[in-house]
Order: C-alpha cells, then structure tokens, then sequence
C-alpha cells in the first residue's frame, strides 16, 4: 500500500482501484482543534484536485482537496459527531472518504512521503 | 516579525512554552499554548492564566466635576464608589464608539481607565482633549496585568496571594501587597467565569506568573481560548462588535449608557433614539457545528440582510454561534436566519444572550 500527497496537504493511500483520503498530519496541526468536517457524499463524482469537502477548524475553515478523479464510494461518518479524530489520528483513523478511482495514472501528479516531507521542508 | 510590534514583559515564557504567537491590537501576543479547546475547557473547569499586559491603563487625579471628567464617558464616574470599577464608554460626537472600557475609583480623587491595547493611544489622546484639569498620565509601559479566571481561582488566589481575595464581590477591587509591591486585585474578567485581574508593576509581573502556575489547577491560555470564551457568554470585542461606526444604542448596550448625565455622544444617541435604529445587534446559534465567522453575509431568505461579527464553535453548546447585525424587524428570539460565505451556507436561529448560562462568574 501506498501513500500520496497533495500540495494542498491531503492525502491518498491507495489499495488496489481504491483510494482513502485524508489531510495530513501536518495540516491538522496547522488548523489547531477542528470542529466539523464536511463529507461528500456517496456516489458523488470528484475530480483531481477538486473539492470533496470542507474543514472547519476554531481558527480558520477550508476546503479539501480530492487527491484523484473517481467516485466516492464510502465516508467516515464518525466525524460528523467526533471531528477532532483527524487531530488525534490525521493519517489513520482521521480519514474523510475513500474513492474508486477513475485513473491510476493521475498518481504522477502527486507526492510520495519522501518528496512530501521535502516539501514541508520548503514552507 | 513587524518590528513595530510590542512585546509583553511575558513574551519569553510564552516562547518556551512553544505557544502559537500572533499579532493583536499591536502587540506579539500567544493566541494559543496546547490548543484552543483544552485551554477554554481548563478555564471553565479549573482556573486559567492570561497574559493581557498588552491593555492601556491610564491614571486620571483631579476633581472629576471641574477637569470635565464627568462628561468624558456614558456612565456617571462620580458615582462610582471607592474600591468599585464600572463598564461602559467612549464615544465621538456621533455617538460611534471610541472604546468600550473600565473605569476603577481608586481614592475620592483618582481613577484608574483600563481600555483595549489596538485603541490606547486614540483613547489617552482623545480623554486629554476633553480634559480642562486634572492629572492625566498612561501607566501601561509600567504596568503588569495578569488574568486568572476559572471557578477554582478564588481557592488558587487565596492560597497564593492571600486571604483577603476571598470576600471581594463582583466589579469590587481591593489594592493589596503582593511579592512586596502594591498590586490591585479586581473580580472582573471577560470569560464569564469566577475570576480575577490582577494589576501589578511591569517588574513583578513574571514573578507573578510563575508563582501563579506553580499550582497545579492553573494553566496558561491564549487569546484564542479567550474569544471563545468572552463569546459564549456574549461578550462584545472591541473592533469586530464595535468601533466608531457602531453606536451603544445598536450594539445592545444601553444599559451602560447614562442619559441622566451629560457626555460626549448624548445628543447623538437622543435623536438615534427618537429616529430608531436601522440596524441592531443579534445573537445566532447555528444548526450543527459549522462556525459562522467575521463578514459572513446574514441572509433572510435570499435578501442579505446584515452580516456577522463574531463567530465561532462552541464546546459548551456543541454547535456553531455568532453575533452580527441584521435589520432590527429581524432580531426577535427565533427568527431564522441563513448565514452565507462562498459555498458555505448555514441554517441559524435569533436567540438571547449569553449562549452559554452555566459560568461561574458571580458564585
């Protein structure tokens, strides 16, 4: 299994034509506590880099990215009433929806964990 | 880092605690030190710490009658007992206000005006202006002030500082020694909590701060907790809620409004009155937990009919509140509302203040 990053902080793990997204620990540190998250909904079609959601922290609100094309096949509902899992877990237990994606070859458009944390070095 | 910015005397201590620091009212302040919520939840559970030297404190001595003193803000400071302080205003002629603020009778002759760091210097020049006597000097630079708000602060104060914290009523203050320098000690505060300010020369003040976290109930918190707290019990902030565009009578607080008394402002006030207001403060809470925030459009349906200036997600409610001003046929209790930015949009109800009813601050 492999995980991919965005400029945008969130991130992809992908396991065969499935891909779990989230924002990274690095973003969720940056938004300090986070009081709402909005999914998409099932069966919605995103497109790479388009909007699959929103974030909402005590200081700021901002949207999330999706990291590929496809269609949301299922969302974490638990974050509707215990948001603050993306604080505690960002990369794990934290995730926001998972996408069947549309096409594997938009992966050369994101980041490895290598070259993200080489990223981070740059901000 | 804006080289304009000030430092307070606890600035160091904020950095080695790793706290988040941001400017505010012109001043490199700590906004937030393990988080926002854990900080705000300390506060309404045990007893928090502040920094909030950045506040002016001005000192006026005289006759408050003949220097015109008297006329200088909306509320009466001759009436003001000795060892009481009082909330209220600054207004320009048309009735905008300057700076909301305190005012603290220290002897028969002398008061203390404690005002927002961002408006001291407008505030000290435009209190001289009015002045015809009088000796009117700013102590902010000398001037340490510290925050310790919570429902255990009383039993923390007492044990640290001494007993006689322990009978002070509400917006009663007492001036006291404390680390061998004179100090005034106020049970006011703006979390809506049991608490205290505590006034003390700038060299004690990190002497003071740090025997005040050797107790264990105590932790230090930032400005961020601090919005949130001051809003859940509805709390206005100068330069969102209020400025010079906004006049008392809008804002919702007449109650700290003299008319029996002559100020600058009144006779604007007398005709907003008579002519009744075009806007009107109101409070909101949203259904679900989105935050509304500062320039939100208010919306009634589809026609915008305001905009908010405060917002935030409260941990006592569970859902987001605000405050803005709408058109005043709109702000009866339970009037629906639709908070609106960008794609966001939110379903929210006209309700009363506070949002949050359960503080400690007058136990």
């Amino acid at each position: 299994m492999s995980m991919y990053f965005t400029k945008e902080h969130e991130w992809v793990k992908v396991e065969g034509n499935i891909g779990t997204v989230g924002i990274s620990e690095h973003a969720a540190h940056e938004l300090g506590d986070i009081t709402f998250v909005e999914l998409p909904k099932i069966g919605a079609a995103v497109k790479q880099f388009g909007v699959l959601g929103s974030i909402e922290s005590v200081k700021a609100a901002s949207d999330i990215f999706s990291p590929l094309s496809g269609k949301v096949i299922k969302v974490n509902e638990a974050l509707d009433t215990a948001p603050e899992a993306v604080n505690e877990s960002a990369e794990d237990a934290g995730w926001m929806a998972q996408v069947e994606i549309a096409d594997e070859s938009e992966l050369k458009n994101l980041m490895t964990q290598e070259q993200y944390d080489d990223y981070l070095k740059t901000l | 880092m804006d080289e304009q910015l000030q430092a307070t005397p606890i600035c160091g201590r904020h950095r080695a605690l790793n706290a988040l620091m941001a400017p505010f009212g012109g001043w490199d302040m700590p906004i937030q030190y393990e988080g926002i919520i854990a900080e705000h939840s300390w506060c309404r559970s045990q007893a928090a710490l502040f920094d909030i030297c950045h506040m002016g404190e001005f000192i006026f001595q005289g006759d408050f009658e003949t220097s015109g003193l008297e006329e200088v803000f909306t509320f009466s400071v001759k009436s003001i007992p000795v060892g009481r302080s009082r909330y209220g205003f600054l207004l320009n002629k048309q009735g905008g206000i300057i700076d909301d603020l305190i005012v603290f009778r220290l002897t028969e002759d002398k008061v203390m005006i404690v005002v927002n760091a961002a408006t001291a210097p407008k505030d000290f020049a435009v209190i001289k202006e009015r002045l015809r006597g009088g000796a009117f000097s700013d102590i902010t630079a000398a001037t340490g002030k510290l925050d310790l708000q919570g429902p255990l602060s009383r039993y923390v104060m007492v044990e640290l500082i001494g007993e006689e914290v322990a009978t002070i009523p509400y917006f009663k203050f007492i001036t006291m020694n404390i680390l061998g320098v004179e100090a005034i000690v106020s049970r006011t505060g703006y979390t809506g909590e049991l608490g205290y300010e505590i006034f003390i020369p700038s060299e004690k003040v990190c002497e003071l701060w740090d025997l005040l976290l050797t107790d264990e109930r105590v932790k230090p918190a930032g400005l961020g907790a601090r919005d949130v707290l001051r809003l859940e019990v509805g709390y206005s902030l100068y330069g969102s809620d209020i400025d010079e565009e906004t006049t008392p009578l809008e804002a919702g607080l007449e109650g700290f409004v003299n008319f029996d008394k002559s100020f600058v402002g009144k006779e604007a006030l007398l005709r907003l009155k008579e002519q009744g207001v075009t806007r009107q403060k109101v409070a909101f809470e949203v259904a679900g937990r989105r935050s509304p925030r500062h320039h939100y459009e208010i919306c009634s349906g589809e026609e915008a009919v305001g905009s908010v200036t405060s917002g935030v997600f409260s941990p006592m409610l569970g859902k987001g509140i605000g405050i803005g001003f709408i058109k005043p046929e709109l702000a009866s209790i339970g009037t629906p509302l639709t908070i609106r930015h960008e794609r966001v949009s939110m379903e929210a109800t006209v309700c009363e203040l506070p949002f949050f009813k359960g503080g400690s601050v007058r136990s």
